[in-house]
């Protein structure tokens, strides 16, 4: 459908070419308004995160930093006794605890998040009265903002007065009340828990536009031969989707790699929760090592640059819409 | 063996609604709630006292915020709506070289992660002279809200049949023209739905919010949710966190579900097809 335009303005020979110049030109126009505002913004921040990485400043001194080196990730010295010392952000437990954190989260969250919506997405496929009420149920937990979630869930996991207490000990689930968001050994799973209920809608929305272009013949056709739907399922219907999974699964990794907001009100202050962004963050504004917190944003942000030029590679994204034409 | 399924399939449908809808449900049972109720489980609601809600609409700094929430994200998507109609027209029907690789870089800012750019941000901030004011928001939140404008925006407009253009091309209009002659009144739809969706993420932004504020009359709401204290310390006022709560999440829920089916097709777009 595209092709008549482009070969329209793809046609010098034709007395064309000027017009076609006037139209990039005016491209250029239109886009350098954005592109300033993503310098701003985004590139010239960056830069200067990275540049703050290699001093000293601090918060209450922005302009005093001087030049360190790669002292902030990594810097050692030798004591008389010939012991030498490590410091800097690659030897410091603190990081890699927050790494470890980071990365259960992610991919417990991703893993749960993703078999729930393609469920719910199945069940939202089929049909039945009442569909419509049931999608826009499903919608509810995706539009509370993040932080009103959290406050929801950390008075529903109150360890005193909370129903979720209440609910698992009228079943006979738990012994005793748990303070689910104060003890070390829960408070993850009570992250994980609040996210995967915020996100599933998400995947399965995502899902569910796929599954809609799944042709109905095709069950069809499966039922009338008889085969068992578990195996339509796996065989049929998940080879055509799988491509919108994967990007359900990447959009929702990225952001579980830099989980900050529901942490930070969930479960402040706790080491057993504690991701790279909430560590980078205590650093950057209530520690005052604003060098060293610059440090940990930088590894964070190579962590998800690597991530999503893997992505790229791997997808072979279609950027500009080419293979359409 | 068939009303067994079907017994099964109804059973999981409503598992599925009653977890989705009760932490919400329970937020407002609990936002009506006051003194010794609160302490007490409650499944069903019983009592309806507004306390809460005039304790939080009667704070001094409660309504500031959701005046500061809304003009931020307001002007914040203004901002980003007028950048991205043009840049994506540009993107979508003009084919130049480099449009690739600003596609690439375009994808590569949204998914930015954002406390990366927090300490030159926070710099940029107080070198502007802007920290502790709305604008310190509205420059920051442009970081997400203006890629998944021009994304979303750039999508849509690839759709639009091209004879159109070729009509206006033909009757020698200049693109500026083609753009708020032909394809605005066109993209409306597409519009309304990507302002809605960037607005939802300015609203609920938290994390450029906390850090670049500093006192309580220009918090927007989620902050003030997330610090709202009671008398001290030990003492969590739940009764009217529920209620600020309630009172900045309805109409968020009301506006997804009534422009529910334009969501789907707006976050389908914005995700990147393989």
């Amino acid at each position: 459908m595209a092709i008549a335009a482009e070969s329209l303005m793809a046609a010098p020979e034709r007395g064309i070419s000027e017009l076609r110049r006037q139209r990039q030109r005016a491209a250029m126009r239109f886009l350098l308004p954005m592109i300033v505002a993503l310098l701003v913004v985004a590139a010239w921040p960056l830069m200067r995160t990275i540049y703050f990485s290699f001093t000293n400043t601090t918060l209450s001194n922005l302009d005093g930093g001087e030049w360190v080196g790669l002292g902030n990730y990594l810097n050692w010295r030798t004591l008389s006794s010939g012991r030498v010392i490590y410091r800097g952000v690659l030897a410091d437990p603190q990081w890699w605890n927050a790494v470890w954190n980071t990365v259960c989260f992610t991919v417990i969250s991703v893993s749960l998040e993703t078999v729930f919506g393609v469920v719910v997405a199945l069940v939202l496929n089929a049909e039945f009265r009442g569909r419509a009420l049931v999608r826009a149920a499903v919608l509810i937990p995706w539009a509370i903002p993040t932080i009103v979630s959290a406050k929801m869930w950390g008075w529903m996991l109150n360890d005193q007065f909370g129903i979720i207490n209440d609910m698992a000990l009228s079943l006979g689930l738990i012994s005793q009340k748990i303070a689910w968001t104060a003890n070390p050994d829960t408070a993850m799973a009570a992250v994980i828990m609040v996210d995967v209920w915020k996100t599933t809608p998400f995947v399965a929305l995502l899902t569910l536009a796929a599954l809609q272009t799944v042709p109905r013949e095709v069950y069809e056709a499966t039922r009338i031969d008889g085969i068992n739907p578990i195996k339509v399922f796996f065989r049929v219907t998940l080879p055509l989707i799988r491509p919108a999974i994967l990007v359900a699964v990447i959009f929702r990794t990225l952001d579980a790699l830099r989980m900050f907001d529901l942490v930070y009100v969930l479960t402040p202050n706790s080491a057993a929760t504690r991701t790279m962004s909430t560590l980078a963050r205590e650093n950057l504004i209530d520690f005052d090592k604003f060098g060293y917190g610059s440090a940990q944003s930088t590894l964070l942000f190579l962590i998800i640059a690597i991530f999503v030029v893997a992505y790229l590679k791997l997808g072979r994204l279609d950027l500009s819409g080419e293979a359409r034409r | 063996m068939k009303l067994l399924s079907n017994i099964a399939f109804y059973l999981l449908v409503g598992v599925i609604v009653l977890i989705s809808v009760f932490p919400f449900y329970y937020a407002v049972l609990t936002s009506f709630e006051t003194g010794t109720a609160i302490f007490q489980v409650n499944y069903l609601p019983v009592s309806f006292d507004f306390a809460n809600y005039w304790s939080v609409l009667g704070a001094r700094n409660f309504p500031r915020s959701i005046l500061n929430s809304v003009f931020i994200a307001t002007l914040t998507v203004a901002f980003a709506l007028v950048l991205a109609v043009t840049a994506a027209y540009a993107l979508s029907r003009v084919r130049f070289k480099g449009r690739g690789a600003v596609l690439l870089g375009i994808l590569a800012v949204s998914m930015f992660p954002q406390i990366a750019v927090l300490s030159g941000l926070f710099e940029l901030v107080r070198f502007l002279g802007i920290f502790n004011t709305p604008w310190a928001m509205i420059m920051s939140y442009t970081i997400f809200t203006l890629p998944f404008t021009v994304w979303v925006l750039t999508t849509f407009m690839r759709e639009l049949p091209v004879e159109l253009e070729e009509a206006a091309i033909v009757d020698g209009a200049s693109p500026w023209v083609i753009i708020t002659q032909v394809f605005l009144p066109l993209l409306w739809p597409a519009i309304v739905t990507t302002g809605l969706l960037a607005f939802i993420g300015a609203w609920n932004e938290f994390l450029f919010a906390l850090t670049f504020t500093a006192s309580e009359t220009t918090r927007t709401v989620p902050v003030a949710i997330a610090l709202l204290s009671g008398a001290s310390e030990f003492e969590i006022p739940w009764g009217t966190i529920m209620a600020a709560s309630v009172i900045v999440t309805v109409p968020i829920v009301a506006l997804v579900l009534i422009f529910q089916r334009k969501i789907v097709s707006g976050l389908t777009a914005g995700s990147v097809k393989g």
